[in-house]
């Protein structure tokens, strides 16, 4: 007898060094059924299938297939499970062929005498046949870097069904779709339904959701909130036990009145057709503005571009009243910018080399003796000024930078833009990934320089930080600016969540 | 933090250099003209050309790029040097009616031009996206067929004695070649450590994404480290005409190699961000006392090319761990 639910995940427990990062979650999935999986930014979402799909080991719980118990120990184990994931970014081997990706590591082969070769002709036959599956009709010997991220996408899915997946996962699969393309992906998704695979859809859209799912299962910090049937919530019911918590007070008491405008930003407008569209704000002298939104809204990429690291095809920037081009990242910090990036270990510190010289070199240029030679012992001042101000530990400024906790290594970022003393300073996810001391420390930090008139766009993805830290808020949700929060009791959860989610 | 000594990490830190001094010592013992004067003097003649071009190609290797061109552009700076310091009566030479250029304005020429083509090299990597391997493997080429156009493949000599004094004449007991190779050494500390160029340059080496969202001019201090570069290698070719008293378009042939080795045995990383002055005159060293102890011992020249090697392997592996196992 078939169980009521093909797949289930009992009381999943999963800790990482400093965070639960799922705290006794539940998931049960019926066959030939869509099932949502809903929840903010670090929900846990994402940890979950990968617990599922054996990526991480969870600490806690059981997973059952068909009623039956089973260990899923890594991605090839769980394929053989029959649980295949369409990962929300796609990792492709871009020059070699469909036939070739959606075989890659178990290609068909055959024997020519001692020799075994791989057997071209049958792997373009099943292809072909699998695509028709999907109701694709590629030529299999066509280059993947010619496709679409939709037809990679299918090609995805064609390579699940191959496998004869009963579970298939879909993390965040039309994010980067066109709307005909999210039609072929539902086209698709409805096909497998009826042949009774289970489906965990996750997503944020709420549309779509309603559109394609049977049931919806929310989560909220790690922990399960509920599954419901789709149709018996609204929309205003998801976003109301997506963000249903208590915001606790951390946030050190603010003193800064906002002032003139200082910084304006009228339509700013990416160069690719995904990412930010017409974007208009502004900043204010002593002002914290945040910036609210879903991981892929593309704010991290608004903000690079304004600071000269991607290219904008229209828009304008002035900074107190002056239009500026900041089109390299030393011209924004002349217009007097300053950008801590989401990063830190990618664009952030440098890497081998001392706190010194990670705090040292935004500054070189004001510490010169006879424009030559560098001052060493003015920088060593602002160094040890700044470890001693911001109580970064470490033994001495020649430390590498490789060697402190990520907080102090943001810190030390952040040292490294009070010495060059921006107007402006863009902070992206400033307290991503350190311990809540730090973040104190770094949240007080903040105010002080609103304090003394420094502006601070502050990009969040955690919503107590977000509400808790901000004069003003913008939301945007999918490349565009979807709505600007003045008033503090407009201020809440709900509101921004309701922005976030205007695909 | 309490420093112990721990004989592991000293001869993790130290192998290769520990490994000389024994050779060394051992080579004196057994033949004991090996630390003669006239024996030192002549292995700090041939360190000086060769660490000039070390430091050169150091600056190159601390942004994670290498290059290639140096070699030829040796024989170019070598060529270039001879033909503008041949004696007036000298009857092959290139230019019959030229007279003989003074010393230090051939000098400031031959490097000029040599930067000229380190610019384009630097150019092409900085603004063109260009790898390092590549752009240098071509400016190698060119600078080669350019060389071969200019002499018509015909070695050059009849220096001036002034050029050829350089090797043979010393100022307290150093020949001058070795003195010009100390004041390069110093004026490349003086870079590397004491100018914004410097510290943007191991900026790169670390984090080239993260040196431009800092404010760091990346382009520009590329093109600015590759044609630096490329006056050192003019410079030491110029040294190796005065030295051996003649230049071909074959001078300095395959000498990029031994000084890319020579850097990374010394702890420039190849991987960025690391290395000093002192690694390159560390490398240096370690290559010629090597180079040297094993002729004096008798060893098969040919063999020294096996020897060569193996001390590139072992002291890469040595300086590899050092970082791989602080992660």
């Amino acid at each position: 007898m078939a169980a009521e639910y093909y797949l289930e995940l009992k009381g999943v427990s999963k800790a990482f060094p400093g965070v639960k990062a799922l705290d006794n979650v539940s998931l049960s999935v019926r066959p030939g059924t869509v099932h949502a999986l809903m929840g903010e930014n670090g929900a846990g979402k994402s940890t979950l299938m990968k617990c599922l799909f054996g990526i991480y080991k969870m600490d806690e719980g059981e997973i059952f297939i068909n009623g039956e118990k089973v260990n899923i120990d890594n991605p090839d184990d769980a394929m053989k499970k029959g649980i295949a994931m369409v990962h929300q970014e796609l990792q492709p081997v871009l020059p070699r062929s469909v036939a070739e990706n959606m075989y890659l590591g178990r290609f068909p082969t055959k024997n020519y005498g001692p020799l075994k070769v791989i057997d071209h002709k049958t792997m373009y036959k099943e292809t072909t046949h699998w695509l028709k599956e999907v109701g694709m009709d590629f030529n299999p010997k066509t280059p993947l870097s010619e496709l679409s991220i939709g037809q990679m996408q299918s090609i995805e899915i064609a390579k699940a069904v191959s496998h004869d997946a009963k579970v298939i996962i879909f993390d965040e699969p039309t994010s980067s779709l066109s709307e005909k393309e999210v039609d072929v992906l539902f086209k698709i998704m409805n096909d497998l339904r009826d042949r009774g695979v289970a489906m965990i859809y996750i997503s944020h859209k709420m549309d779509e959701i309603k559109k394609i799912s049977d049931d919806i299962t929310i989560m909220r910090d790690g922990t399960y909130v509920g599954t419901w049937p789709v149709a018996e919530l609204s929309t205003d019911d998801i976003i109301a036990k997506m963000v249903g918590r208590e915001l606790t007070n951390i946030y050190p008491a603010r003193e800064n009145t906002p002032g003139d405008v200082i910084l304006e930003c009228k339509g700013i407008t990416s160069i690719h057709e995904h990412s930010f569209q017409n974007c208009s704000f502004n900043v204010r002298r002593g002002e914290i503005v945040g910036f609210g939104g879903l991981v892929g809204a593309q704010r991290t990429e608004l903000m690079e571009a304004i600071f000269g690291m991607r290219h904008i095809q229209s828009g304008e920037i002035s900074v107190n009243g002056n239009k500026v081009i900041t089109n390299a990242p030393s011209k924004a910090m002349n217009a007097g910018l300053g950008l801590i990036t989401e990063n830190r270990r990618g664009t952030g510190i440098l890497n081998c080399l001392s706190i010194k010289d990670n705090t040292g070199i935004s500054v070189y240029n004001d510490y010169l003796k006879a424009h030559i030679m560098l001052d060493h012992p003015k920088i060593n001042k602002i160094v040890d000024d700044s470890i001693q101000k911001l109580s970064i530990k470490t033994p001495s400024m020649n430390e590498q930078i490789a060697n402190l906790s990520g907080g102090n290594q943001q810190k030390v970022i952040i040292a490294r833009w009070l010495a060059n003393n921006p107007d402006i300073l863009i902070m992206d996810e400033p307290t991503r990934g350190i311990d809540v001391g730090a973040k104190h420390e770094i949240y007080e930090i903040m105010v002080d320089l609103v304090k003394q008139g420094k502006s601070i766009i502050m990009i969040s993805s955690e919503m107590a930080e977000l509400l808790g830290m901000s004069d003003r808020i913008y939301v945007m949700c999918n490349g565009y600016i979807r709505g600007e929060i003045t008033e503090p009791e407009d201020m809440t959860q709900e509101k921004v969540m309701h922005y976030a989610t205007m695909f | 933090m309490k420093k112990t000594f721990n004989a592991k990490e000293f001869l993790i830190n130290y192998g290769v250099i520990l490994i000389i001094i024994l050779l060394v010592a051992f080579t004196s013992v057994k033949s004991p003209n090996f630390l003669s004067q006239g024996n030192l003097i002549n292995i700090t003649l041939n360190i000086s050309a060769r660490l000039v071009i070390a430091l050169g190609i150091a600056g190159c290797v601390i942004t994670a790029g290498c290059d290639l061109s140096a070699g030829r552009m040796i024989g170019l700076g070598g060529c270039i040097a001879g033909v503008l310091l041949q004696r007036a009566d000298y009857a092959g030479k290139f230019f019959p009616d030229m007279k003989p250029m003074n010393l230090l304005l051939a000098v400031v020429v031959v490097m000029l031009i040599t930067a000229c083509f380190g610019a384009v090299t630097g150019f092409f990597i900085a603004f063109l996206n260009v790898p390092p391997f590549i752009s240098t493997l071509a400016m190698m080429e060119i600078v080669y067929g350019l060389n071969l156009i200019f002499t018509n493949a015909t070695p050059l000599g009849g220096y001036v004695d002034s050029y050829t004094a350089l090797a043979t004449k010393r100022f307290l007991m150093i020949p001058l070649l070795v003195w010009i190779a100390i004041v390069v050494a110093a004026i490349t500390w003086f870079i590397f450590n004491m100018t914004r160029h410097g510290k943007y340059m191991y900026a790169i080496g670390a984090n080239p994404q993260a040196a431009e969202v800092a404010g760091v001019p990346v382009r520009l201090t590329m093109v600015m480290i590759y044609a630096k570069a490329a006056a050192m290698y003019g410079l030491a070719g110029f040294m190796l005409g005065a030295k051996s008293g003649g230049a071909s378009v074959n001078l300095g042939l395959g000498y990029e190699m031994e000084a890319i080795a020579a850097c990374t045995i010394g702890g420039v990383s190849v991987t960025g961000g690391r290395g000093k002055v002192s690694s390159a005159v560390i490398g240096v060293c370690v290559f010629e006392f090597l180079k040297a102890a094993l002729q004096f011992l008798g060893v098969d020249a040919n063999a020294q090319w096996i020897a060569l090697g193996i001390i590139i392997y072992i002291a890469i592996s040595l300086d590899i761990r050092k970082y791989v196992a602080k992660k």
